[in-house]
């Protein structure tokens, strides 16, 4: 049996997966990045490898993707999250054309196209505004843990219009508004509609086309997921192993990577190098 | 398969399936170092004495200008020498050492948004005035040439406050007709200008204006234009025998400061030879040329090493750029005009260069390149200081990506200030186009 990795080295959380030959997701990690980046990426992949019960030599390629994915020392290629993502959600929810994908630090909009390829992508800039980071600002504000605030979201009555999306400044704007005497649930709700509202504003420049697939780690947050379902108004894909996607991509690239070697002994190298030499001679 | 492609792979990088890209060096030097650029290094060195010598009080008049079509054939005929505050900038910063005026600037009271050029430039001036190559001179005339940003306006009235040296703001008007052209009255209020400006650079020069020697200055730009307008065509060939972008740089500085000089000359047609050479023997910049782009924006000064390396990469080259177009318009039929010294070189001005030029113009203009020069996609740099020109790049992306179909990367840092350039960002948007632009290419493929 063959088996491929994809390792998403994210900047709050690195994920791994292992697929098996028949694209069957065969065990998954999860742990904290921290600031051992290398570190992590290994263990969260000797932590699949060990869920699998496999040995890592069973592992025939590794793909590694993510801001740290070129810390995936032992990776035998690196792809960005952008395509690993396209081709994740493409994988899981065959028939998305739009990537809404949010992380610890960023956000970004992909253009999928009909075999999972990137046909255009838009992400935040230097700014942590509509990324998870500004949840954590608000749950930690409240004193409330991240996993809650997206189902005390949903019971807002009334939500409160923030004055800002900066991650930084949510937290006087909150003080401002608990000080008003607001509800916890109408704060949070604001929190989730704004953040929603200025993501979808940045995934706009892309083009929102339904399916809507949903991915990364604030996708485990219903609070969000309704909330962009509702200024969307489009039902929006998420399963459980949405937060996995970049992981899921990366090791799909990988098994495909593998399988093209096993079956025609057709090296990485040697495959790139002849259509590199292809296109530089087109007239 | 189409995944096969996805890693970029430079020869450096595809030894070792384990080595991961970003760490690996590359072995060879992706930019040439042919006679020509030993022959801008002597000249420019020249030139940079020359400043320092008048820095020193040792003879010469310095006027500064901004590059935007900037008028040098005149400050030539008036034997006064060039400053371009703009060239001092983005020296200090591919120098890195723009950051400390910036910051000294900075606390002078210049906002964090303000143009980096400006800001650098400013602390310099308080600083010495000294950058990596010379001692700049004090300002013996500031003559804004450059009204497409007011900002620049503002720069040179500051300079002015700074030195006391006397002050010209030339009025070019903005582009404004249908069709972008000036009008014979535009033609004729710029020459009015320079016909004051003449008269004032005389009784600081103490030198009086030869027109047949101003016509003759203008054969010698008429013929450097003619051949920086040839090289740029050579990069039609496949592979582009020479990259439009990082390696325009080295022909940038002789282009502004040399120009109507024997000198210059001589190295443009040193330039010429040298780069038909390499396209005739189907030479380029990097050992595989697998993308050609186009590139809008200035480069992140700071960083060009690590910027070019994002791009050699992926075998990717700059075939066009518009960055080498502020100081003039050359490769779209520009040519000086000896029978019309005052009224060409207000054409230059007025219509002949990138920045005073509207957006349909910027517009056309890329288009251009990307259909003549055969390119698979544009590169925008954005420039994080400098609202004026980045602003409408937002629309610019749309319009080649969606309504041309050209492949479009929108990125964004600086040209001057080290603070906006996060390399993770800049490097997971590029190679993320580029493996989606390699994506493109196997689906044409099969």
């Amino acid at each position: 049996m063959l088996y491929a990795g994809g390792v998403d080295v994210g900047s709050t959380q690195t994920k791994a997966i292992i697929l098996s030959e028949d694209r069957r997701i065969v065990s998954r990690a999860l742990i904290n990045t921290g600031a051992f980046v290398s570190q992590a990426a290994e263990r969260a992949f000797q932590q699949a490898v060990a869920d699998a019960g496999i040995a890592p030599e069973q592992v025939a390629y590794v793909v590694g993707t993510g801001y740290g994915r070129y810390k995936v020392t032992f990776g035998d290629a690196q792809i960005t999250e952008i395509s690993c993502h396209a081709r994740g959600a493409k994988f899981l929810f065959p028939n998305t054309k739009t990537v809404i994908d949010m992380g610890g630090q960023d956000a970004k909009g992909i253009s999928v196209g009909e075999d999972g390829d990137v046909k255009d992508f838009v992400m935040n800039d230097k700014c942590a505004a509509g990324t998870g980071r500004f949840l954590s600002n608000a749950a930690e504000t409240l004193g409330v843990s991240l996993d809650e605030i997206g189902p005390i979201s949903l019971q807002a009555k009334k939500a409160v219009r923030l004055s800002t999306v900066c991650a930084v400044f949510v937290e006087s704007d909150i003080m401002s508004y608990l000080a008003e005497g607001k509800t916890m649930q109408d704060i949070l709700g604001g929190v989730h509609s704004a953040i929603a509202a200025r993501v979808i504003s940045l995934i706009r420049r892309v083009g929102i086309e339904p399916e809507v697939t949903f991915t990364g780690g604030v996708s485990r947050n219903i609070g969000m997921v309704r909330a962009l379902e509702e200024k969307l108004q489009l039902p929006v894909n998420v399963c459980d192993d949405s937060h996995y996607i970049g992981a899921i991509g990366a090791a799909l690239f990988a098994l495909e990577r593998a399988q093209a070697a096993a079956a025609g002994g057709l090296a990485k190298e040697a495959g790139t190098k002849e259509a590199g030499t292809s296109v530089a001679t087109a007239q | 398969m189409a995944n096969e492609q996805l890693v970029p792979l430079t020869p450096s990088e595809g030894s070792s399936p384990k080595k991961p890209p970003a760490e690996a060096k590359s072995e060879k030097k992706s930019d040439y170092q042919g006679k020509m650029h030993h022959m801008q290094k002597e000249m420019m060195g020249r030139y940079f004495d020359r400043l320092t010598a008048c820095a020193e009080g040792k003879g010469g008049k310095a006027v500064y200008m901004m590059i935007s079509g900037n008028p040098v054939e005149l400050i030539e005929a008036l034997d006064m020498i060039p400053v371009y505050p703009e060239v001092n900038a983005l020296q200090l910063a591919a120098k890195k050492t723009s950051l400390s005026h910036i910051l000294k600037a900075e606390e002078m009271g210049y906002s964090i948004d303000n143009c980096a050029y400006v800001k650098a430039d400013v602390g310099m001036y308080f600083a010495g005035r000294k950058t990596a190559f010379a001692t700049i001179p004090e300002p013996d005339l500031l003559l804004c040439n450059y009204v497409g940003c007011n900002v620049y306006l503002q720069w040179f009235e500051h300079l002015q406050e700074y030195s006391k040296a006397p002050i010209y703001n030339l009025d070019i008007p903005f582009c404004r007709t249908p069709d972008g052209k000036p009008t014979k009255e535009d033609i004729h209020y710029v020459v009015k200008q320079l016909e004051e400006v003449i008269a004032k650079m005389e009784s600081i020069s103490g030198n009086k204006l030869d027109f047949k020697r101003l016509q003759h200055i203008l054969e010698l730009s008429s013929e450097t234009g003619r051949l920086w307008s040839e090289i740029k065509m050579l990069t039609k060939n496949r592979p582009s025998p020479f990259d439009a972008y990082f390696d325009s740089v080295t022909m940038m500085a002789p282009l502004y400061c040399l120009r109507g000089t024997e000198e210059g000359l001589l190295f443009f047609q040193e330039a010429y030879k040298e780069m038909k050479g390499k396209a005739d023997r189907g030479e380029g910049p990097l050992p595989q040329e697998r993308f050609r782009f186009v590139i809008e924006g200035p480069p992140p000064w700071p960083f060009l090493r690590q910027f070019r390396d994002m791009f050699s990469r992926w075998g990717a080259v700059a075939v066009a750029s518009t960055y080498s177009t502020v100081g003039g318009l050359w490769e779209f039929g520009f040519r000086h005009d000896p029978q019309r010294p005052l009224e060409s070189i207000a054409e230059h001005m007025l219509y002949w260069n990138l920045s005073n030029r509207n957006f349909l113009q910027r517009y056309e203009q890329i288009k251009n390149y990307t259909e003549q020069w055969g390119a698979d996609a544009l590169v925008i740099h954005s420039i994080k200081s400098c609202r004026l020109f980045s602003a409408g790049q937002g629309d610019m992306r749309e319009y080649f990506s969606k309504q041309l179909d050209v492949p479009t990367l929108l990125i964004e840092s600086d040209l001057e200030d080290p603070r906006y350039f996060s390399e993770a960002q800049l490097r997971n948007r590029v190679d993320a186009f580029f493996e989606s632009l390699e994506h493109k290419k196997m689906m044409v493929k099969h």
